[in-house]
């Protein structure tokens, strides 16, 4: 028996990796606007896969195999983060 | 001796590399569509600039799954000269030809102007004319043009000698200010400028001669035409 999941894909650039959209953010709009408990702000980008598998984990192993195998994501400078959520 | 020149559908650049390689340097030259294959007798393989699939996911990752990308990557194993230009830059990385990724210029800006490369390996096929140090005035068309390597891969371009071309100053972010490199056995070259606006007196401002030796190199390569 087949159920859909939405499988979320965010992409984001790995640790050391300057993010000047993520720091401009941070530095001339959440700062100045006052709020410094901010720290860290990144930018990313979220692919929305909807997917009809058997279960959660083998929907996240079916995204994760078509992200890495088609460089949906570049290994060199992105992380990928998968999370697998019950379609409604 | 034949230049084949890759089509994308969003390549923009490739009439003016077929129109300098033909017009400017007589060398015989023939497009091809991304979904056909490339027949044996090609004697190099030019990825022209411009925008393949919009820039759509990542600069280059889409054109990098063409089906012609199959037969680059035999020409590649074979040694025959590849050179990808800004775009096809990008392409070449995505395929795995190249080391690295372009990420976007860390002004965030889409960068159009006149720079100066370094010539930092002289010993490629399209560099072979060209001195080592040597200043080449190029213009630069892109978004994401910015090089990143990371630590240990620029270790092994320094030490296999693959960093091809360095930005005088720093312009954009690029890892060690490289603005092309070339693969461990040095046929296949990416840079993101463009020599193919830069190799007639008409279009440089500045000198065409260097741009113009990148083609003369490929000609001391491969030979005229027949």
């Amino acid at each position: 028996m087949l159920a859909v999941f939405n499988v979320h894909v965010t992409i984001e650039n790995k640790p050391g990796i300057s993010d000047p959209e993520g720091e401009t953010i941070l530095n001339d709009l959440v700062l100045k606007g006052g709020d410094s408990s901010i720290s860290k702000i990144k930018t990313a980008k979220m692919l929305k896969f909807t997917i009809k598998e058997k279960d959660k984990k083998s929907a996240q192993a079916k995204v994760q195999k078509i992200c890495d195998e088609l460089r949906i994501y570049n290994p060199m400078v992105s992380k990928v983060t998968i999370d697998v959520f019950d379609a409604s | 001796m034949k230049v084949g020149v890759i089509v994308f559908p969003g390549s923009n650049c490739d009439r003016d590399m077929y129109h300098v390689l033909t017009d400017v340097f007589n060398l015989d030259a023939q497009y091809f569509w991304h979904e056909k294959g490339l027949p044996k007798n090609i004697d190099a393989v030019i990825l022209p600039g411009g925008f393949s699939y919009g820039d759509r996911l990542r600069s280059g990752a889409i054109a990098a799954h063409s089906p012609i990308i199959n037969d680059v990557r035999k020409m590649a194993d074979k040694g025959i000269p590849i050179l990808g230009v800004c775009n096809g830059f990008q392409i070449l990385v995505e395929a795995g030809l190249l080391p690295g990724a372009l990420l976007k210029n860390t002004s965030l800006n889409f960068m159009c102007g006149w720079t100066n490369l370094i010539v930092e390996n002289n010993k490629t096929p399209f560099t072979n004319k060209l001195k080592l140090n040597q200043k080449i005035p190029i213009p630069i068309a892109n978004g994401e043009g910015r090089y990143y390597v990371d630590n240990d891969t620029l270790k092994k371009l320094k030490k296999n000698n693959q960093i091809v071309f360095r930005y005088e100053e720093v312009i954009n972010g690029s890892t060690d200010r490289i603005a092309g490199v070339c693969n461990e056995d040095g046929n296949v070259v990416g840079m993101m400028p463009h020599p193919e606006r830069a190799a007639e007196s008409a279009i440089n401002p500045i000198d065409n001669k260097p741009s113009s030796l990148i083609f003369e190199s490929l000609i001391k390569t491969i030979g005229v035409k027949n």
